[in-house]
């Protein structure tokens, strides 16, 4: 059982990690455009211009 | 653009040196628009940035102060191909936050539901049977410092809704919710001190995972209505030429325009203001108003109103601020009125919650006292009557009603129809008898030829060039149903008609009297007795144009579907030939005329008393109070600011089809709501036997919640139909 001492506080900290990244994405105004963000990704706006 | 214009209002200040301005944008529908839009508008001198947003169907444009005038960015665009229109300048409100606290705290609360159920999981799989207790009291007081505080953050929205409910001395559903998530967070606690086999920290968690769920797809559906209303209402913002001090013309939004100012209307043009016409003389057109089809004079002193239109002559209109006997004044008195007396109605869930939280309760206690009475010890009675509160904790309620109205409401909107309120949904489906008022909601708001069969092509092809020449608007219907291009030159003739020589013959196209065709004039408008007449004189011979505003294509069509469901009635401010005519061409029966405000609240009133729930379809500022009056209301959205505000949902284009859409898939929605809430019952009906009797355990309570609410959120996707 002394596995539980390392492993608890390890899923614990994954789980934590996951609300953060989601806590910070709400500040930052991730969730404002979700149509947006799918074609932005695929746009080639930010190659260098010939 | 020919005039200059003041968009001052519309600019922003995040930072100093910076301006930054919102713009609504036609057109804008894919990742192309997105790189056409920011990148051109980033080439403009001056702009510091530009970012689209796609899902709203909006620009945000930031520049340095002074760089450049905010006219020039909608030039720019304009360009580009996409017509933009500033948004007044946003301001975070209440809403917004509320929203994106509940988003929070759905984080919060799933983030908890998710380590709590790991823990438990691995008990109910074996770690239980492990000789040693200590692991299960480890994972037990681990469950609580997860679950204790993210229930008290993610919980708040509830608890305080109920506080206010308490306070209020009357009892909604975040009552029962509360309870039941502190009581079971104590008991899971006393029960870890207890070094006790079960804990129930996630079935409350999950509780609230999944009330958040349904309280956000709540709140954003009424959020996404409300900016789509603000897109529309930029779009259609109308601009009015006022006239600066400096005697200098320049057109400006409505927005703009102050109580006071003085605004100029040219011939031809629609007035955008209220108020007092200080210079000029004219014909106005207030049908859109009013209801009634026939022009009326108007010469300094009269009052106009915006949404009527100058036939023959330029105003000069003094913005009112103080009005006093008006039409206007009648309309918002009745209006106040209307908004008070409108009875309360009772959304569906709001009644579930009224007998929903007693029996809860009253159960709950039952189970307790049974337990007590039966010879078991107090502490095991309080237990059983615990796990009765949380699985019958409306989990599933909570999502049976919100989860139907976002499937409805965006089905609706795919069909040009968008809802101002949530609970619109559920009177909709309700509504018996359907009021329609006549202009501009059966028929047109754009006037066209309506006998263009009985005038011959050669006639209609050189009116159509004379009309050309003409800025009459009733001028254009006869431009358009000729599809002229080539003007004739002529010489207009104020607030008469219009004359010219062609081929050495003189024509003349104008008022009846102009061109002295009394006599057929006379004739046409015994057939057409709601239209305005034209009259085009040739030499040999006169022809009279009757214009009128046309029904809506498929009015006839919906009218006859409407009619096979609810009771159809035409309530309309026009003459009684003119309503008459219409109602003969829906097939409607039942038909008033010359209805004034108070009228139509009066028949409204008259359709409530005999226990009728009607819907009123709508558009005029007359029509405003009555809108506020009926049990639900639509208006097209075309309609008058006042009345589109007062009106449950609006529906887009120029079809009429959407108000029928509506009925039916409210229909549909209301029957979903309900079975869904049955749904619920039952399951409440097969599980609270179990935990009165003392049967279950926190598996049973996480598996029979979480089915529960899949189950209900499944059958609402079948709102997307509108079939059956």
């Amino acid at each position: 059982m002394n596995v539980l001492v390392y492993l608890v506080p390890l899923a614990l900290a994954l789980g934590g990690l996951g609300l953060a990244a989601f806590l910070w994405a709400l500040r930052h105004g991730q969730f404002d455009d979700l149509e947006g963000a799918a074609w932005r990704a695929i746009s080639d706006d930010d190659l260098p211009e010939d | 653009m020919a005039e200059a214009q003041d968009l001052s209002i519309f600019v922003r200040h995040p930072v100093e040196g910076i301006a930054a301005m919102d713009l609504v944008v036609e057109g804008v529908h894919c990742g192309a628009c997105i790189v056409a839009i920011e990148k051109g508008l980033k080439r403009e001198a001056g702009v510091r940035g530009a970012r689209v947003n796609l899902a709203s169907k909006r620009v945000t444009v930031e520049w340095s102060e002074g760089a450049l005038e905010p006219p020039a960015i909608l030039e720019r665009l304009e360009t580009l191909g996409y017509p933009a229109h500033p948004l007044a300048a946003e301001t975070v409100d209440d809403e917004q936050k509320a929203e994106k606290r509940l988003l929070r705290s759905l984080g919060v609360a799933a983030f908890a539901s998710m380590n709590v159920m790991l823990l438990s999981i691995s008990l109910w799989a074996g770690a239980d049977s492990d000789p040693n207790p200590a692991t299960r009291d480890l994972f037990h007081w681990l469950s609580a410092l997860i679950a204790l505080p993210c229930s008290a953050y993610a919980g708040l929205p509830f608890f305080e809704s109920a506080g206010r409910a308490l306070r209020a001395r009357s009892v909604n559903m975040d009552v029962p919710i509360s309870v039941a998530i502190v009581l079971s967070l104590a008991m899971s606690l006393f029960q870890t001190i207890a070094h006790e086999r079960t804990a129930y920290f996630e079935s409350a968690v999950m509780l609230l995972t999944f009330l958040l769920a349904g309280r956000y797809l709540d709140r954003r559906m009424r959020r996404r209505t409300r900016d789509f209303a603000a897109n529309l209402s930029a779009i259609r913002a109308d601009r009015a030429t006022k006239l600066f001090d400096d005697g200098e013309a320049r057109e400006a939004p409505i927005a703009a325009i102050r109580p006071g100012d003085l605004v100029l209307v040219r011939a031809g043009e629609r007035i955008a203001v209220d108020g007092t016409v200080e210079d000029g003389r004219s014909e106005v057109d207030q049908s859109l108003v009013t209801g009634e089809t026939r022009p009326v004079e108007v010469s300094p002193g009269a009052q106009v109103y915006a949404g009527s239109l100058s036939l023959t002559g330029g105003l000069r209109v003094r913005v009112k601020n103080a009005a006093t006997g008006t039409l206007l004044d009648e309309v918002n008195a009745l209006l106040a009125k209307a908004v008070e007396q409108r009875s309360s109605c009772v959304r569906l869930a709001d009644r579930a919650a009224r007998w929903y939280a007693p029996v809860v309760h009253l159960t709950a206690l039952a189970t307790f006292l049974g337990w007590l009475a039966l010879g078991a010890g107090w502490e095991r009675a309080m237990i059983v009557a615990i796990t009765v509160l949380i699985i019958t904790c409306p989990c599933a309620l909570g999502l049976a009603v919100p989860a139907v109205q976002v499937v409805a409401a965006g089905a609706m909107f795919r069909r040009g129809l968008i809802l101002n309120s949530g609970d619109a949904l559920e009177r909709l489906a309700e509504a018996d008898t359907v009021v329609f008022d006549k202009t501009g909601t059966l028929t047109q708001a754009k006037p066209a030829l309506a006998n263009g069969a009985d005038i011959a092509a050669d006639d209609l092809a050189l009116a159509g060039s004379l009309a050309l020449a003409s800025r009459h608007p009733l001028a254009r219907a006869i431009v358009e149903a000729a599809g002229a291009t080539t003007p004739m030159i002529a010489h207009e003739f104020p607030g008469q008609g219009v004359s010219a020589l062609y081929r050495g013959s003189r024509l003349k196209l104008g008022s009846v009297a102009f061109c002295k065709a009394e006599a057929e004039a006379a004739r046409v408008a015994a057939t057409w007795p709601d239209a305005s007449l034209i009259a085009f004189r040739t030499p040999e011979r006169a022809i009279v144009f009757a214009v009128r505003q046309e029904l809506r294509s498929d009015a006839r069509s919906v009218v006859a579907a409407i009619a096979r469901k609810h009771e159809v009635e035409i309530l309309s401010g026009d003459r009684e030939p003119a309503v008459a005519l219409v109602a003969r061409e829906l097939g409607v029966a039942l038909f008033e005329h010359d209805m004034k405000p108070a009228d139509k609240i009066a028949r409204l009133k008259a359709l409530e008393a005999a226990g009728k729930r009607p819907l009123m379809v709508g558009d005029g500022l007359n029509d405003a109070p009555a809108l506020a009056a009926a049990y639900v209301s639509i208006s097209p959205i075309s309609a008058a600011h006042i009345a589109q505000a007062q009106a449950d949902a609006v529906f887009l284009g120029e079809r009429l089809a959407p108000v029928a859409e509506a009925l039916k898939l409210a229909a549909k929605a209301r029957s979903l709501m309900v079975e869904n809430i049955w749904l619920s019952v039952v399951y409440n009906l097969i599980a609270v036997p179990l935990a009165v009797l003392g049967c279950v355990t926190p598996l049973i309570a996480a598996l029979a919640m979480s089915s529960s609410s899949v189950l209900v959120t499944l059958n609402a996707l079948r709102a997307h139909r509108a079939q059956g």
